[in-house]
Parts: structure tokens; sequence; C-alpha cells
């Protein structure tokens, strides 16, 4: 990226830079999440949104709750096999690219519910990015999920279709 | 009405002597053992004699190994009323042998009993002869266990996989 601010161009100057790294520039600092809240985890979530954490700062503050309009999906709460279908079907329909944070130890690894009911981990159905541990997580490891996210937008980016 | 426990117990008893097996008072908690068959009968009775206007809930236990017939039905009425003491809760009890896992239903009694009694089915597997619409509640529909019945492994995820997995083919087909 090359800043040019030559007073001939009027005082405003232009940087350059290539298209790819612009999208994901643009990517990283306005992810709309998409909040899968199914427990206790999504009370954690919410109170990031909030303004005590704010995660605002980070350009993420415009949850969404139509998946086709989201491009980050943070899956908060237990998720019982019942439930991973809808899940599965709201991750579809969410349009590419698109990330998945699993929040909780839930969502990461089943947490305490070893039972005929619960998926033990949403990686037997979603490709899930950055896993938050904890039970619930506080919302500074959630913020520092999405700063992940961020610097794995920043690296690896995304194909511009 | 001011109907206290021991009447209420003392009145069906009158009522429907054969169909009461037994009664036990514990606690100020009076349970009823009833007949499989009488059991619309008598609820129908504590409904209309005794203002018993509220089934709190229907639940079953699963005795396996401990004593025979296996299964258990509970019923929890309460009546309310403007006195404390016209507030009575009272619990019955149908015994379900294994070989014929089917009890009258109370739902044409109090319409509160529908999903009560979906619920036990679900999780039980004992049938409710006359409900209107007994389909299993909790578990996806083609399930094809009982979870809370002592013989389930209740680590056992491959039913509840195989369930997902025809879901999600389903959306496949669906969504095309």
């Amino acid at each position: 990226m090359g800043l040019n601010a030559n007073p001939l161009l009027g005082g405003d100057g232009f940087i350059t830079t290539k298209l790819g790294e612009f999208a994901n520039w643009a990517r990283k600092n306005s992810l709309w999440p998409m909040p899968f809240g199914t427990a206790c985890c999504a009370i954690e979530m919410m109170g990031v949104f909030a303004s005590r954490f704010d995660l605002s700062r980070f350009g993420a503050e415009v949850v969404r709750f139509s998946p086709r309009q989201a491009d980050l999906m943070i899956v908060s709460g237990t998720i019982t096999y019942k439930m991973a279908s809808v899940c599965r079907k709201i991750y579809d329909q969410m349009p590419e690219p698109k990330w998945v944070i699993a929040m909780g130890s839930c969502t990461c690894g089943g947490g305490p519910f070893d039972s005929y009911a619960v998926v033990q981990g949403i990686d037997e159905f979603l490709p899930v990015d950055v896993y938050v541990g904890g039970c619930p997580p506080r919302p500074e490891a959630l913020i520092d999920a999405v700063m992940k996210i961020q610097k794995k937008i920043e690296m690896q980016g995304a194909p511009i279709v | 009405m001011i109907l206290d426990l021991q009447s209420v117990s003392d009145s069906v008893d009158a009522n429907f002597p054969d169909t009461i097996l037994d009664i036990k008072s514990f606690r100020n908690e009076t349970t009823l053992l009833i007949k499989k068959e009488g059991i619309r009968e008598v609820c129908r009775y504590l409904k209309n004699d005794l203002d018993f206007k509220f089934i709190v809930d229907v639940t079953a236990v699963d005795y396996l190994g401990m004593k025979t017939p296996r299964f258990e039905v509970i019923y929890y009425l309460h009546r309310f009323g403007s006195e404390f003491s016209e507030n009575v809760r009272i619990r019955l009890k149908v015994e379900v042998p294994e070989v014929d896992l089917r009890v009258l239903s109370v739902t044409p009694v109090w319409t509160g009993a529908n999903w009560l009694e979906r619920e036990v089915y679900d999780l039980f597997g004992i049938e409710f002869i006359g409900h209107p619409d007994l389909r299993r509640i909790l578990m996806p529909e083609e399930y094809d266990a009982h979870p809370l019945r002592k013989d389930f492994d209740v680590r056992d995820r491959e039913a509840s996989k195989r369930c997902f997995e025809r879901e999600l083919k389903e959306g496949e087909d669906g969504a095309s």
C-alpha cells in the first residue's frame, strides 16, 4: 500500500493497494455477526455487543438476525442434534465468505452434556474457525476470538467472487 | 367447599371401592394407587365433583429390576380455592406392566394433559388410549428409543445422529 499526497493533486491525495487486500481490509473491519444463541453463552454474547464491552470498537456491532446479511456466525450455547440441522441450515444460507466462532465448552465439545441428545462439538457438522473455551467464556475471550477472525481474514483473506 | 385431603381420599374410596387399590399418606401428601382401567373415571370424579380443575403434571417412573410391574404413571392434581386450606394437591399412581404398556388417556378430562402425556409417551413409550394426538414431543419423530427407560444407554448418540442426518438430507432435497 502506498500513500500519495502530492499537493498538485488538490491536497486530497490517494492510496494505492491491491484489490484483494483492500476487500479483506474492508471485510475484517465490518464483520456482521449472525448470533446463534441457544443457551447461557448467548447472554454473555449480548454483553459483548452491549456498551460495556462494545464489540462495535472492532466493527462487528451490526448483529444480523438474517443469515443472508451476515458473514460471521457466533454459535453460543448447547447444540442438540435436533437443533443441529437448524444450525447447519442457517450456516448454509449465509453468503460466502463466512466464518464461524464456536463459543463456550458446549459448542466446542459438548461441555458437561455427555448425553444422547447433545452434539459433542459443532465441528461435527460445521467448519469452525475459532474455538472459545469457558463456561461461559468471559466477554474478553469472545472479543479475542473476533480479533483472531480479523487476523485470519487479514492473513488468508477470501477470494473476491 | 372445604375438603381436606382425608375427606377427599375417603370420598374417592367410598365411590370407587374396587378401583382404589391403596391409599398412602406421608407428610401431608396423599397418594392413591388406582387400577389401570379406572383411572379416567376417578379423574373425572375428582375434577367434576371434588373440583380438582388443574392437572399439574403427568410423569412416569421405570422400576426396572426393582419391582414388577415395571412402570408407574403418576398424576399430580391441584385444587384452587380462596382459602389456604382449600388449596390441596393429590397424587395418583397407576401401575403399568411391561407386557401391556397402555393406559387410558386423561386428556378428555383435562385438555392440559395433552402434552404431558405426549412427553411420557416419548420418553417411556407408554401409550395413552384415547389421546387425540399421540406423537413424540421432544425427540425426533423417527427416533427409535425411549430415553428415560433404565435400559437405555444415555451416551448412545447413534439414533440421534441418524435422525440428524436424515433431517439434513431432507433439507437438501427441499432446498432445490
